[in-house]
């Protein structure tokens, strides 16, 4: 019996559960030390001077690193990671020093008693679509173009009969991990240890291996476990530096630094706020003659990050006049990174309402309306898909969600609606390498890959036991080590298909090599790099979101009773931990569409409702019912495993059939994230 | 965090005695706020007087009301059987607060006592009187959808975070307070200040003031009361508005009133302008429309970052119709 497609229970749950899986922060390590970090507190100028008299006085405090006073470390294309080699600040809870001590506490109070005065510039930090010094990044962090001109857009604006030209925005996001980032670093004998809550073991190895002039040999990075990364860990980040500039500093001494969660607001990355010009052209009978989407996000003046929220709106519908932008806003911020499915999340929110309001001045059915601009092949490309089966999943969806009868009702005191709206996320490869062993009956397969919680830990051994036609037993896997081959950074949903991939590729080489009777130490590996994007297709996963909402006629509070996901996303490898992967997705979608907002104050420049009780994150409450069901797709293109990548297809689409569906509910349109009540409440009679 | 002492009194004669003497001293309880606070910066007393152990952690009935110890857990009076059929409102209230974890720790002295959420007072790198007197208002100007209407300052917009606050208020409570000059009482809706010129001081109570018995009167209206709040997710969310409200309604005429509104101000609001109008009018949705109008006839709202608190007019005005209006038809 095939081991891929069975409901087998996460490997490492029993760990988890029981508290024995050991994190980053928890290093079986003798004698660690502490390092405590201390950032800005202006957002734009230079340290002029550091007092640390008092600090250092205190009993136990070991070491204190200042701006200009640690060991020089070399320039990497991350400028961020150029951390504490002088006292300039670029914004506002930038690091700019860090004490070591043998406790925790001591360290905690020798930095509240370290001193800083600034020569103080002035800031910039007030993030505007009309501002005048808006430019265009020179190309998108996928490597595609920043702008797309197909046809003549204006012109079918002018002459369609139905038009759409509204804007949306999208809140800044913090990823918000539960397990905050955290790093054990430790320097002996001329090598480098760190246990680094990170999404690739080998991005931080060869990275910390730059910053600090080392060969790739001198460091290890550890990582078995991590509690969620959602793109926050996918890159290193300063504190790793910084923990490593500690160990250097004390020889011998295990260094234990985890960022409070205030800290994760200003250090590790976030979801930039997006603005989005959505514009839809479209004749009498709902086909789309133009779609057009003008994208604005800012980036911090340190280090330039673009949100392709443009990228779905090429691939998405079918239309001869196209056009998308992205430009960019300079402020003097923390930086951007990747949060969950950059670009198609926030990017799939404006054009998915923008949808949801041309069906409605059509007089058609949204479903309807998505079905007839189904292109043939890729608009922007000019490739087939590998598989593209979004009307599946709007269909099977309309279907289970009861979507015929929709007409909006009251339930006592509330008004309920419906809505929908498509998902969509690209199919990747990346490179990586697998190892395969055979010892005493068993196979040891090897791959530097990371389970974030999302299930590597147990489908990647079910795509093993098929691969070398034995038992799910007998395989034993090893991840998140870079004493294990090289592999991809957990991330842009690539981990199953590329690890899968090196792992099929590797136990053919190993039975061709050894066939079924192998020796023990009989040990094969095998690599699969391809380019990222499919030479010959276009290859994306798909999905179709329903929502119900409903909202109080007098208070205008807002609640997602049921929230149902229908996706075509390959084979699925392992169902338990799939579903999962689309329900948590899904959720984090819909915290996204009622609740996550940091509150960035351009005064200050920095995120003010930095913690857990002020930023909003849905609670179980408000989660209550969130399914999820696929198609059985076969997709022979995409990769020898028919696997696409499930990690971020959830969320997309998520936030614009909660919108859809108040608007069904309420007759209240909201176009900025988060739906909140107040932006209902004049709307209501 | 600084280092501090931690002292577990013998009784609470001994714990005012300590912190009255020590002006650095502060009372612990379940230390679901003041943890925080010492972790975040915002305060550095240098000794911590636990006084879950000195006052009454139980419920005792007292002339047809009950005498609430001021160490009793926040969920054990929730989910008291008195405080349910006598004043549901209170059981409602602690219940929509915080999450179970938190109730469990948070005593009955401390929940009314916490101190705002206004993400500037947390924050001890921006300016805030509370925190630090003289230093400015962050918030005026910044991001204002979580603070006060009714009652704020040019130094302070804060508002109160408590909901069991908010039904002690409306339902005519008195804190017992012990001091080194003695023990005294305080009626409730007296125990919280406006900010005034100093929005230091969250209540009247000064330093050494130690909460010993949260007292409810008998009250048969108390009986017909309820709690609702109005916030931004379904759980864990401090109080965008909230009522507290006990009605009598009879032959349609509405007989006597309680109302009481949080989220919109430095103290929990008892709403006495919007009784007087309800008391001898029709149980209507007009009057109760009137009413909370009257009550609010003096808010000022603020512009903010974020759009401002000026929906809180509208949003109080429209949760108050709803909450009477559901007490009158469904009488408990």
């Amino acid at each position: 019996m095939s081991a891929i497609g069975q409901d087998i229970p996460r490997r490492d749950g029993y760990a988890k559960v029981t508290g024995t899986a050991t994190y980053a922060y928890e290093a079986d390590v003798d004698n660690a030390a502490y390092c405590v970090l201390l950032q800005a507190s202006i957002a734009r100028g230079q340290v002029s001077e550091i007092d640390i008299t008092e600090a250092l006085a205190l009993p136990g405090v070991l070491t204190i690193l200042t701006p200009g006073q640690v060991e020089k470390i070399h320039q990497v294309d991350d400028t961020e990671l150029y951390v504490l080699q002088d006292g300039e600040v670029d914004y506002r809870g930038q690091i700019i020093g860090a004490v070591v001590a043998d406790t925790p506490e001591i360290a905690h109070h020798a930095a509240s008693l370290v001193h800083f005065s600034y020569h103080v510039d002035e800031h910039d930090s007030t993030f505007s679509p009309d501002r005048h010094d808006l430019y265009k990044p020179d190309r998108l962090g996928t490597g595609e173009p920043t702008d797309t001109k197909t046809g003549d857009i204006d012109a079918a604006m002018r002459k369609a009969p139905h038009t759409i030209t509204q804007t949306y925005t999208t809140a800044t996001n913090h990823n918000n991990p539960m397990e905050p980032h955290a790093t054990t670093a430790l320097w002996q004998d001329d090598a480098l240890i760190l246990w680094d809550s990170t999404q690739g073991v080998h991005a931080v190895r060869t990275t910390i291996a730059q910053v600090f002039g080392l060969d790739t040999d001198q460091v290890r990075v550890i990582c078995p476990y991590v509690g969620g990364g959602f793109g926050a860990k996918g890159e290193p980040h300063p504190h790793i530096v910084v923990a490593t500039l500690a160990a250097r500093a004390l020889p011998g001494r295990p260094i234990r630094l985890a960022l409070t969660r205030a800290q994760m607001f200003a250090l590790v990355g976030y979801r930039p706020p997006t603005v989005q010009h959505t514009r839809l052209a479209a004749d009498e009978h709902g086909t789309l003659t133009g779609i057009a989407l003008a994208a604005v996000n800012q980036t911090a003046r340190i280090t330039e990050f673009t949100e392709n929220a443009g990228s779905p709106t090429r691939t998405m519908y079918a239309a001869p006049n196209r056009a998308t932008s992205h430009r960019l806003v300079v402020l003097d911020v923390a930086v951007p990174t990747w949060m969950r499915a950059p670009g198609e999340c926030p990017g799939m929110f404006g054009p998915e309402v923008a949808i949801d309001e041309l069906a409605e001045a059509l007089g058609v059915d949204p479903i309807d309306l998505r079905v007839r601009n189904e292109p043939e092949v890729d608009p922007d490309s000019g490739k087939p898909f590998s598989s593209r089966n979004l009307v599946a999943c709007l269909r099977e969806g309309a279907d289970r969600f009861g979507w015929a009868d929709r007409a909006p009702r009251r339930d006592g005191d509330w008004l309920v609606g419906t809505g929908v709206a498509a998902s969509v996320f690209p199919a990747f490869t990346m490179q990586a390498t697998a190892a395969i062993r055979y010892d005493q009956g068993r196979y040891i397969v090897e791959i530097g890959a990371a389970d974030l919680g999302t299930g590597a830990w147990t489908v990647l051994p079910q795509i093993a036991a098929d691969a070398l036609e034995v038992p799910l037993e007998q395989i034993d896997i090893g991840i998140g080590d870079t004493t294990y081959p090289r592999a991809s950074v957990a991330g842009g949903s690539t981990g199953t298909a590329t690890w899968g991939s090196a792992i099929l590729t590797a136990a053919e080489a190993f039975r061709d090599k050894f066939g079924d009777d192998p020796d023990d130490g009989d040990e094969m590996e095998g690599s699969i790099s391809k380019p990222p994007f499919h030479e010959d297709y276009a290859t994306y996963a798909f999905g179709a979101q329903f929502a119900e909402v409903r909202v109080h006629a007098d208070t205008a509070e807002i609640r997602v009773p049921r929230l149902l996901g229908v996706f075509a996303a390959g084979r699925i490898v392992n169902p338990r931990t799939a579903r999962s992967q689309f329900t948590g997705g899904m959720t984090m979608g819909l915290s996204m569409a009622l609740h996550e907002s940091s509150s960035l104050d351009p005064r200050f420049g920095h995120v003010i409702n930095h913690d857990l009780a002020e930023y909003h994150i849905a609670t179980c409450a408000d989660a209550t019912n969130v399914e999820a069901h696929w198609i059985d797709e076969h997709d022979p293109h995409v990769n020898a495993l028919g696997v696409k990548g499930i990690g971020e297809i959830g969320i997309v689409g998520t936030a614009a059939a909660i919108v859809n569906a108040a608007h069904h509910a309420t007759g209240v349109r909201v176009r900025d994230l988060p739906l909140t009540l107040d932006k209902l409440l004049p709307g209501l009679p | 965090m600084r280092p501090f002492d931690y002292r577990t009194p013998a009784n609470a004669v001994t714990a005012v005695q300590a912190v009255t003497e020590h002006p650095a001293a502060a009372f612990l309880g379940g230390g679901t706020n003041l943890l925080d606070h010492l972790k975040l910066g915002i305060t550095h007393p240098d000794l911590l007087v636990d006084v879950t152990s000195v006052t009454a952690d139980t419920i005792e009935d007292f002339q047809g009301g009950l005498l609430i110890g001021a160490a009793a857990r926040n969920s054990d009076i929730a989910a008291d059987y008195r405080v349910r059929t006598r004043y549901p409102a209170l059981a409602e209230a602690l219940l929509s607060g915080a999450s179970g974890q938190l109730r469990n720790m948070a005593t009955a002295a401390g929940n009314p006592l916490q101190r705002t959420r206004c993400p500037y007072f947390q924050d001890p790198t921006t300016p805030c009187n509370k925190r630090r007197p003289g230093s400015g208002c962050a918030a005026i100007g910044g991001f204002t959808r979580g603070h006060a209407i009714l009652g704020a300052s040019t130094h302070c917009v804060a508002t109160h975070p408590s909901d069991m606050a908010v039904a002690l208020t409306a339902l005519d409570a008195t804190v017992h307070v012990l001091s080194a000059q003695g023990e005294r009482t305080i009626p409730f809706a007296e125990l919280h200040r406006l900010p005034g010129a100093d929005p230091t001081r969250d209540t009247v109570l000064d330093h050494g003031d130690l909460i010993t018995l949260i007292e409810l009167p008998y009250s048969p209206i108390a009986r017909q009361s309820r709690y609702y709040k109005v916030r931004d997710r379904a759980s864990f969310a401090f109080a965008l508005v909230s009522v507290a409200a006990a009605l009598t309604v009879t032959d349609g005429v509405i007989s006597d009133a309680r109302l009481a509104f949080g989220g919109i101000a430095h103290k929990p609001w008892r709403a006495n302008r919007a009784e007087q109008i309800l008391i001898g009018e029709p149980a209507t949705d007009a009057t109760y429309r009137l009413a909370a109008e009257h009550e609010l006839a003096d808010a000022r709202t603020l512009d903010g970052l974020d759009g401002g608190n000026a929906f809180k007019v509208p949003l109080l005005i429209r949760t108050v119709v709803s909450v009477l209006r559901r007490l009158a038809e469904e009488p408990r």
